[in-house]
């Protein structure tokens, strides 16, 4: 039923979208279903109806608006369920780069916590003035991993960065993402990295890296220990997990902002991360605390 | 079964309005423009003609970025929202709006203008010597004659609206409920390595922006009939 009214609002709009058969896919009462007829009656009720659903949203006391860094979505994910089912209060995650959230909050995002995926960006903030002195703190620190998906090609001591039996490394670019610049410490450790260089691919971020890798296009690349580890265990291929004194550490900060001052879900959430459950899920994911 | 996930409903709706409303507002205002541009022979016609194609050649992330910023509570535009008593638009349902309408721009402009010009300037002179007022002869002789110009700019600005990604993350923050999209939620199914729950949206993402390419070129096939 709710379906057609997706496709009704093609139809209506340029006359090509024909039917769309009922499939018995999920579905889910939408606050905004209002909006819907409205849309394919006037312009100006149907702007009105859509900025009553966004107040309606925005009324409701007990959620609380996370921005999250895309390398700590899964583990987040999961803790956010945990944290609806002890306390009643939602949190409700938007995925993205520490970067871009960065220039979001400066600009008015109405997040009222992040967590970021480095120790600057939540400092910058407060001292920007634009999150809460006092609640800036660590709540995981990442593990790096030269992993492949073919078994048996990574050693456990990382030496086929030495043996080179390999065409293509990836690795993050180091100016955006930690984990590209921890990768790049390592190599330096090791003393390949002019020896590797012209092997070397570089992604926009750490969830590209594991996708060059994860696609086979690179052979093995340097990636968070939490996109391939599950409960303490590596899911396919091959890993070295690199010793921690090989490179600084990769500490993720989280930190309240102004549009959580005095929110009881915003604090809810902030003294959950800290719960004995939320720090169990953290670390089966492959972080240290 | 692991397909669609309870957010995927909302996001997919929220992505059909703001492209329906887009298109809607694209058409009223690029029928003005592109007449405009087609008939005008003022000196600014260039510089106009230009600055209505910039979103067509500047990367998403960099739109995004200005109108995020021109928005924003220090921007002019989000400054006059705020004295209106609007308060600033970005990361709501109506900034995504007006991100959108920029972002489509060219697509919605370029094909009515295209359909003016070949229309030529007969049609309206003959109307004239039937002495039609002007604003009666443009909507009872160059829109007619220009609709095949005005459909494929509906199809494209509804399409090219459905696939944006780098204004809407942008500006819109990807907020389940409020401001995510079926690409946003795609960015977010990845980033959490949900690929299976990414695959089903972008594989319906395909399916929805082929047939929606199949209808406009059958639609275009006509008037090429015609003429041959």
């Amino acid at each position: 039923m709710i379906s057609l009214f997706y496709f009704r609002i093609a139809i209506t709009t340029n006359g090509i979208l024909i039917s769309h058969s009922d499939d018995g896919l999920p579905k889910k009462r939408l606050p905004m279903n209002a909006s819907f007829r409205t849309s394919m009656g006037s312009l100006w009720r149907a702007l009105l109806s859509a900025s009553l659903a966004l107040l309606a949203v925005a009324s409701q006391a007990a959620s609380v608006s996370v921005a999250v860094a895309s390398n700590f979505a899964a583990p987040m994910k999961q803790i956010a369920t945990e944290f609806e089912r002890d306390t009643g209060h939602k949190a409700v995650l938007s995925f993205g780069a520490t970067g871009q959230f960065h220039a979001q909050i400066k600009n008015g995002a109405p997040f009222e916590l992040l967590l970021a995926a480095d120790a600057q960006t939540p400092l910058k903030l407060e001292q920007e003035g634009l999150a809460l002195t006092g609640t800036r703190r660590s709540y995981a620190t990442g593990r790096l991993v030269l992993w492949s998906r073919t078994t048996g090609l990574v050693d456990e001591a990382g030496t086929v960065l030495r043996t080179g039996k390999f065409a293509k490394l990836a690795l993050a670019n180091p100016k955006l993402a930690p984990y590209g610049a921890a990768a790049w410490q390592v190599l330096a450790q090791l003393g390949l990295r002019d020896a590797l260089r012209p092997r070397i691919v570089e992604a926009a971020n750490i969830s590209q890296t594991l996708q060059f890798v994860a696609s086979g296009n690179a052979a093995l690349g340097f990636v968070a220990m939490a996109q391939v580890f599950e409960s303490g265990k590596l899911r396919e291929g091959s890993a070295w997990v690199v010793p921690e004194q090989m490179h600084t550490p990769l500490r993720q900060d989280l930190v309240l902002l102004l549009p959580g001052r005095g929110k009881p879900a915003a604090q809810a959430l902030l003294a959950y991360m800290q719960s004995p459950k939320a720090r169990a899920i953290i670390a089966a994911f492959g972080y240290t605390l | 079964m692991n397909t669609l996930s309870a957010e995927a409903w909302p996001a997919i709706a929220l992505t059909l309005q703001l492209a329906s409303l887009t298109t809607l507002i694209l058409l009223l205002l690029a029928t003005p423009l592109a007449w405009w541009l087609s008939q005008t022979h003022s000196p600014w016609r260039s510089v106009v003609a230009a600055a209505a194609t910039l979103p067509l050649v500047l990367p998403p992330t960099v739109l995004g970025f200005y109108l995020l910023v021109l928005l924003g509570p220090q921007g002019w535009v989000g400054q006059l929202t705020t004295a209106l008593g609007l308060g600033t638009l970005s990361f709501s349902f109506s900034g995504l709006l007006i991100g959108s309408v920029v972002f489509s721009l060219p697509f919605a402009v370029q094909p009515i203008q295209h359909a003016f010009e070949a229309m030529g300037r007969r049609p309206m002179e003959v109307a004239a010597t039937l002495r039609a007022r002007p604003l009666d002869a443009f909507i009872s002789v160059a829109l007619p004659l220009a609709r095949p110009g005005l459909l494929t700019a509906a199809v494209l600005s509804f399409a090219h609206t459905v696939g944006e990604f780098g204004v809407v993350l942008m500006l819109g923050g990807n907020i389940p409920g409020q401001t995510q999209v079926v690409s946003t939620q795609i960015y977010g199914h990845v980033e959490a390595m949900e690929y299976a729950q990414a695959h089903w949206l972008a594989a319906g993402m395909v399916v929805f922006s082929f047939l929606v390419l199949l209808a406009l070129m059958r639609l275009q096939r006509k008037p090429d009939r015609l003429q041959a």
